[in-house]
């Protein structure tokens, strides 16, 4: 799958746009992470790539076709979300939770298959132990797994996913993100996810797009793209970057504006 | 800890199967129920007679005694069926809408639709107007249909000019009502004894002037509403996962919203004209089967049907029984059973359902 970003602009009013002429392409199975600071535009864009959002200006194309001309449906099939929050109101079972990502899939009567297919998830993020339990009896890195196993349920060509590791512990975060990184090479999808862990992702990402003020900083390898004057243009933090391992490890001193009042 | 599909398979299975005998086993309750309501009155028939008499009536009308007849299908049933119909509605109604608007006080009330008709039955009862002329009960009826749908009607007008949230919905009907209840209140000023106790009566709930007719039209407007709600559990289901993972799955929520809302308008609008406000069984019954079942709608759709009709059955039967000869309006009696029976139920479930 092909996801094209022409020029693309997004605001809720006129005056303060988020995103501000963002042209870029996903064209190959990759692990992509987006970076930034809060309130930089990352989930406002991957909103306008899966139509949660309208553009105000630009487009995004998904296999040369305008997002905004396509069916929910047709979009959605080939397309995966895992949101950074869950909203269920009324919680059904991990089981459940899990076989409504399966989409036009998903029937009225629950077959064998599906409860394969389901199982399989679980137990790609390890939580196949919890495939009865209600949702809302699981603690908030549960939940954030649960949410992943909907996302990649139905092996979508693509997964959007809004930081999806932020309530994991550490060891957690190093198992799903590991997960996610084989996902390219080994089904051959493609991986856009946002991050915060810096080091994280700088040890697994093939790819990293750093955003600054509602437009695309950097776009490289982690070599290429953390550097110490990036950080610090981007999140005015003060760094030391060693190699380790062949990949960058970033060593945070301090914010650049240290002393301020916050 | 690892498990095996297996132990998952056969853990969901018997998980489902769970779901199936609490809908069979409200069904079977509702056959006892009805067998035992229709013995009460003052004709000394037994529940036997009554079993027998409904069977021959359907496969052999000439082994039937005519007067059991008579008083089972022409006096008890008519009541008792367009207790189950009723029930049944407001309990699928009730359990659409809450997950629709993503909400545990949502009832198939939240949007109106009982200010709306009780205005339509107060205009009809105090000032005579009758939308299509009909006079009497039925242009009463007919009134009460009409204005309880303008309330989902300005909602889906307003959520058609912009994209609204649930939220925003329930806040829209809420405003509504309030006009309703106003312009309501504004009649009732310059209204008679006679019609204000008539309006009252009318708006307390009440089964007593039901009849074959009323059963019929709740019937077409319950099965077809079911059926349709039933088909869409599964978009319900993904409608409760939020907004934007709702999108994100293929699903237009907003476009959704706007036609639950006009079926489930419809379905309660068909009860209340009939029988007045019923509360409490669209709010409760689906929260009770909640409780047991959990809030996968492709069961809960069908549970509330099944438990919501038992509910109201049995509330009529007390509401009959309690200060007979006399007998009391079944929206109290909903309500006297509902509460201690939901109360005790919250305070004794393990798990939270909201």
């Amino acid at each position: 799958m092909k996801i094209d970003l022409r020029e693309l602009e997004f605001g809720y009013d006129r005056e303060n746009p988020v995103l501000k002429d963002i042209s870029y392409t996903f064209d190959k199975p990759e692990f992509v992470c987006i970076m930034g600071p809060n309130g930089v535009g990352k989930s406002t864009l991957i909103h306008c790539i899966n139509k949660i959002l309208k553009p105000t200006g630009g487009a995004v194309l998904v296999n040369d076709k305008d997002v905004t001309e396509m069916k929910l449906k047709e979009l959605a099939a080939n397309m995966g979300y895992v949101p950074n929050a869950t909203e269920d109101s009324f919680p059904l079972t991990v089981v459940d939770t899990i076989m409504v990502g399966l989409q036009n899939d998903y029937k009225f009567g629950t077959s064998d298959e599906d409860l394969r297919k389901v199982y399989d998830v679980l137990e790609m993020m390890s939580i196949e132990h919890l495939a009865m339990r209600n949702f809302d009896e699981l603690s908030a890195g549960q939940h954030q797994k649960v949410m992943l196993a909907r996302g990649l349920v139905r092996s979508p060509e693509v997964v959007l996913l809004d930081e999806p590791t932020s309530n994991l512990d550490i060891k957690h975060q190093i198992e799903v993100t590991k997960v996610l990184s084989r996902l390219p090479k080994e089904k051959g999808m493609m991986i856009i996810m946002i991050s915060h862990d810096i080091n994280i992702t700088a040890k697994y990402a093939d790819r990293i797009i750093m955003m600054h003020d509602g437009k695309i900083f950097a776009v490289g390898t982690a070599e290429e793209v953390l550097t110490k004057e990036n950080l610090k243009t981007v999140y005015g933090v003060d760094a030391d970057i060693v190699i380790h391992n062949g990949r960058p490890h970033v060593i945070l001193n301090d914010t650049v504006d240290s002393g301020k009042e916050l | 800890m690892t498990i095996d599909v297996s132990i998952v398979e056969k853990d969901y299975h018997r998980y489902v199967l769970r779901k199936i005998l609490f809908i069979v086993g409200c069904a079977i309750a509702m056959i006892l129920v009805l067998g035992y309501a229709a013995t009460i009155g003052t004709s000394g028939i037994t529940a036997w007679e009554v079993y027998r008499d409904i069977f021959y009536h359907f496969v052999d009308p000439s082994k039937c005694d005519s007067e059991i007849d008579w008083v089972v299908f022409t006096v008890r049933l008519p009541r008792i069926m367009t207790g189950l119909i009723a029930g049944m509605s407001l309990g699928v109604a009730g359990a659409a809408m809450q997950s629709m608007m993503k909400n545990p006080l949502a009832d198939p009330y939240t949007t109106g639709i009982s200010s709306g008709a009780s205005f339509g039955a107060t205009l009809a009862i105090v000032m005579g107007f009758d939308l299509v002329g009909l006079g009497g009960t039925a242009g009463l009826v007919v009134t009460a249909f009409v204005f309880s749908l303008i309330p989902a009607a300005v909602i889906i007008l307003v959520s058609s000019l912009r994209n609204t949230s649930a939220a925003t919905m329930i806040l829209a009907g809420i405003a509504v009502m309030y006009l309703f209840n106003a312009c309501t209140t504004l009649i009732k000023l310059g209204a008679s004894d006679a019609s204000l106790s008539a309006v009252f009566q009318w708006s307390i709930g009440d089964l007593s002037g039901a009849t074959w007719q009323s059963f019929y039209v709740i019937l077409v407007f319950t099965v077809i509403g079911s059926a349709v709600l039933m088909a869409m559990s599964k978009k319900l289901n993904i409608l409760i996962t939020g907004d934007k993972s709702a999108t994100a799955l293929g699903l237009n929520a907003h476009r959704l919203r706007i036609m639950l809302l006009a079926i489930i308008s419809l379905m309660t609008a068909s009860v209340v004209c009939f029988t007045g406000i019923i509360g409490f069984i669209g709010l409760v019954a689906p929260h009770i089967v909640r409780i047991f079942l959990g809030s996968d709608n492709r069961y809960l759709i069908p549970a509330s049907a099944a438990f919501g009709a038992l509910l109201l059955m049995v509330a009529d039967l007390i509401s009959r029984v309690i200060i007979a000869p006399t007998f009391l309006p079944v929206g109290v009696i909903t309500a006297f059973i509902g509460c201690p029976l939901f109360l005790y139920l919250l305070i004794k479930q393990r798990r939270s359902m909201w």
